[in-house]
């Protein structure tokens, strides 16, 4: 499985999704945003969390303009996998590949700590690892992580089964709860929460390994 | 020619920072403010013969996210 991680400048978590995804078995490059093209054959498109052109104007408006953005969103619309964390769940929402879009907390603090997920859907690449329903732990560490959508946006997400994850105690006033979604195909998922800081034991944490042995699972044979 | 563009918040979206603006300024005394909404305005410096449609496009494509908000152009 190949494996491209996108660095933007401000970006701070794509060396710990590249160290996940090694170690869960992927063959990981990493692209520049500079870059128009993605390296051939690449099965899964990561962007990291970090704070991509110092959040300015909006957290990810900058990033979801550049070159190789074009190229993660030509990827996603031919069926590629896009997964997105935190700044990167952001980037997804503003290049327009996931509905809705991250608000400031609705607290208005920076919030740095493990949360409550819920496994909403085990259909998925990425969420085939957990029972549907599985309460798992994953830490944030943000400052926009609101996320909104309009009503029938939201009644859609549901309908669909596109919700991956809620918060089962809601840090941040994200309607509905929720922490990530995915696009009609199931093969783009946003979220709020790093999967890749609850991978190593070192990290006092492991929830996150199952969503990347899922899709290396899933992916292995592509 | 010289644009300035309006960013607001949608009714509807609930803007935390305006809401703690109010706070504020209800702890310093100024009462009767039922409500404040904050925003963002950005000011652009156009080469000649740039018109307000293309200032349209800069808010669709990058200036504004219509998703949560909207905006208003002013030609200076």
């Amino acid at each position: 499985m190949k494996a491209a991680v996108v660095q933007f400048p401000g970006s701070n978590c794509d060396r710990d999704m590249a160290v996940a995804l090694e170690k869960s078995g992927a063959d990981v490059t990493t692209v520049w945003h500079k870059d128009a093209a993605l390296p051939k054959g690449v099965d899964l498109v990561a962007i990291p969390g970090g704070f991509s052109f110092g959040d300015y104007l909006r957290c990810g408006a900058i990033a979801a303009n550049s070159p190789i953005c074009n190229a993660v969103v030509d990827h996603a619309n031919a069926g590629g996998y896009v997964l997105g964390v935190c700044n990167g769940f952001q980037i997804l929402t503003e290049t327009g590949l996931l509905p809705g879009a991250l608000l400031r907390n609705a607290g208005l603090k920076y919030i740095c700590r493990t949360v409550g997920l819920k496994v909403e859907t085990s259909n998925s690449a990425y969420t085939e690892g957990y029972n549907d329903g599985a309460e798992i732990g994953v830490p944030i560490a943000h400052h926009d992580g609101n996320y909104f959508a309009d009503d029938a946006t939201i009644e859609q997400l549901k309908g669909d089964d596109r919700v991956a994850f809620t918060y089962t105690d809601n840090p941040n006033g994200s309607r509905g709860d929720i922490a990530g979604i995915l696009s009609e195909n199931r093969r783009v998922l946003g979220m709020m929460p790093h999967p890749e800081r609850a991978f190593e034991e070192a990290h006092g944490n492991t929830d996150g390994q199952r969503l990347f042995a899922g899709l290396m699972a899933q992916l292995a044979n592509a | 020619m010289k644009a300035r563009v309006h960013v607001m918040l949608k009714d509807g979206v609930l803007d935390p920072q305006g809401a703690a603006v109010k706070h504020a300024l209800g702890a310093l005394g100024f009462d009767g403010v039922d409500g404040v909404r904050q925003g963002k305005v950005i000011e652009l410096d156009l080469a000649d013969g740039a018109t307000e449609a293309q200032v349209g496009e800069m808010c669709e494509k990058l200036l504004a996210n219509t998703v949560i908000e909207s905006y208003r152009i002013e030609v200076l």
